[in-house]
């Protein structure tokens, strides 16, 4: 009998089953329930149903994040449903508005660690799976039915491999790898499939660039992502992980079924750009180089982690942001703040011109940092969508942190290799 | 829900992401007819009004991709739209859907002969749809799957199982 995947695996153990295949439907019991802003809906849910009971409080973690803090008197009162719902249901995972995006809160506080399940509001929860975690989205109802039920169902997924080798050259960075990825793949290429990334090339990324991979993986189509555990996932959560909770890395077996592999050297990548209106219009830099832009946002689940901020502090110490653009940082969480505050990134940030906002979702989700009809906005997100950030006429582009700084610099779309 | 459902087409290209079909400002609501207000608004002119005269929309690939927000699917409820058919879902939407109590389907074969404004009836039964004299099949959901849509959505399904324990 052939091996199994590392998806294969996580639902297999989740749904009390010894082992499935792709295609098999399982009830699964996942080990964390993630809300964010959204928590006030699951809790309508909940009130609708005339449920009063959780399967367990200590699997729901609930983060303020998409609005942080309240802008409006609708959203204030949205976040004390929230807040006291927390409360009354004794949420030990509680974080309020000053914490940061859910994603990286969560991982940072050491309560997602490999072979975990973890579902929850926002798509980009496939992001767990940089510490070897199954993460997928899904709906309020949905999260209302796991805080009651305890489980929900899911399709076991078959799982592509991506094998990389080689070595990323200085400027380039795993954002430039996966707009690579979905550019050749689409915006569905991985659909309803797990990923997994293989190979020595892999070992050798950082946690943080891990977490920008398996977070832009959604822009593929993926259930789930995977980097598979190694001695850089131990010690990311070494002396963070949650008491309750063991070290037991997942991994695929070496005669696991992939549905498909993609051999991508690392080394053959340049600096990549996804143009308006859809991630998978991807470009190379030399192919828009001198857009201008307006705005830039160094911001988003994807990439305002620390590391990127230093990357982005690295090329502005010294220089000055373009007069004719805005650059607007924000902290993927709070201990990214403090981080920053310590180091001098954020001394560096701030004298080069930028502007800092509270840790959170920030000006990706809308939060701030609004767009008029015509304007340009580079950012280090993950969706480039039309109107997503204000008006339907303005156009967002996407890059890694460094592209973002070379560019703030020049007021046009620049190609970061000449800063290293 | 009906055993059939028979209305006129809108139809959508490829990639209709859930930014497009109800953008992050009005996520602030839940209830159908608030979002509804604002579906499709960024496509320009004309939307969302036009759409109300459609009951059913055909769409590419992958619609419904990007964000999990459960209320696009209410959005299109609450245009009045009692189907969607597409070549593919993104997973998210496709969860979305059936968990809001919205009918959908998987038929890439209608997708190149249907036209805007075209009559469409949907045999859910019989897992065909009709277009003029031609049919198409479509796979059924899995009956787990099925009796959620059945009911009306995850709430009520919720619901019927709690009342049942």
């Amino acid at each position: 009998m052939p091996g199994f995947t590392i998806a294969e695996k996580i639902l297999a153990a989740k749904s009390g089953r010894t082992s499935v295949r792709p295609g098999e439907i399982v009830d699964a019991y996942p080990d964390l329930v993630m809300s964010h802003t959204a928590t006030w809906r699951s809790v309508s849910v909940m009130q609708k149903v005339g449920a009063t009971k959780l399967y367990d409080p200590d699997r729901l973690a609930v983060v303020l994040d998409h609005i942080a803090p309240a802008k409006t008197e609708k959203n204030a009162t949205d976040q004390q449903v929230s807040r006291n719902f927390a409360r009354t249901n004794g949420i030990n995972k509680f974080y309020d508005v000053d914490a940061g995006i859910a994603h990286l809160v969560l991982m940072e506080a050491g309560h997602v660690v490999p072979g975990d399940l973890i579902v929850g509001t926002d798509s980009h929860c496939t992001i767990y799976g940089s510490l070897g975690a199954l993460g997928t989205g899904i709906g309020y109802t949905e999260v209302a039915s796991v805080w009651i039920t305890g489980k929900l169902w899911m399709k076991v997924p078959e799982t592509f491999k991506i094998v990389l080798s080689g070595k990323l050259a200085p400027g380039v960075y795993s954002k430039d790898l996966m707009l690579h990825l979905i550019g050749t793949l689409g915006a569905d290429g991985c659909g309803y499939k797990a990923v997994e990334f293989h190979g020595h090339a892999t070992t050798g990324l950082s946690v943080s660039e891990r977490m920008t991979m398996t977070n832009l993986a959604m822009e593929m189509g993926v259930k789930c992502a995977f980097v598979p555990p190694d001695a850089k996932t131990e010690e990311y959560l070494r002396g963070r992980m949650d008491k309750s909770k063991q070290y037991h890395p997942v991994s695929a077996d070496a005669d696991a079924v992939y549905e498909k592999e993609l051999p991508v050297d690392l080394g053959k990548l340049g600096p990549m750009v996804a143009c308006p209106h859809e991630v998978e219009n991807t470009k190379p830099i030399q192919q828009v180089e001198g857009t201008r832009i307006d705005q830039a946002f160094l911001g988003s689940c994807a990439n305002a982690k620390y590391e990127d901020l230093e990357v982005a502090a690295r090329i502005l110490k010294g220089r000055r942001v373009h007069p004719n653009v805005r650059l607007i940082i924000t902290p993927g969480s709070k201990q990214i703040l403090l981080e920053a505050s310590k180091t001098g990134v954020f001394q560096t940030l701030l004298e080069a011109g930028g502007m800092f906002t509270n840790p959170g979702c920030g000006a990706c989700a809308g939060d701030g940092g609004i767009m008029a009809d015509g304007e340009v906005c580079l950012s280090t997100a993950n969706r480039n969508f039309i109107g997503r950030m204000g008006s339907s006429k303005a156009e967002i582009y996407l890059s890694s942190p460094a592209t973002l700084a070379a560019s703030a610099i020049k007021g046009v779309i620049s190609d970061p290799r000449e800063f290293f | 829900m009906e055993s059939t459902i028979q209305g006129r087409v809108y139809k959508f290209g490829d990639n209709i992401n859930s930014d497009i079909i109800i953008p992050g400002r009005y996520l602030i609501y839940i209830d159908r007819e608030r979002l509804a207000q604002h579906a499709f608004e960024v496509l320009g002119e004309g939307f969302p009004a036009k759409l109300r005269e459609f009951q059913i929309l055909v769409a590419g690939r992958n619609f419904g991709c990007g964000s999990a927000r459960e209320q696009a699917a209410t959005a299109i409820q609450g245009l009045g739209i009692q189907a969607v058919v597409a070549c593919s879902f993104a997973r998210t939407f496709y969860r979305n859907a059936i968990n809001d109590g919205l009918p959908i389907f998987e038929c890439p074969e209608l997708y190149p002969d249907v036209q805007e404004g075209d009559s469409l009836r949907i045999d859910l039964a019989a897992s065909k749809i009709r277009l003029r004299d031609k049919e198409y099949a479509f796979p059924q959901l899995p009956d787990s799957v099925k009796k959620i849509l059945e009911l009306g959505g995850l709430a009520n399904y919720l619901k019927t199982q709690l009342a049942g324990s």
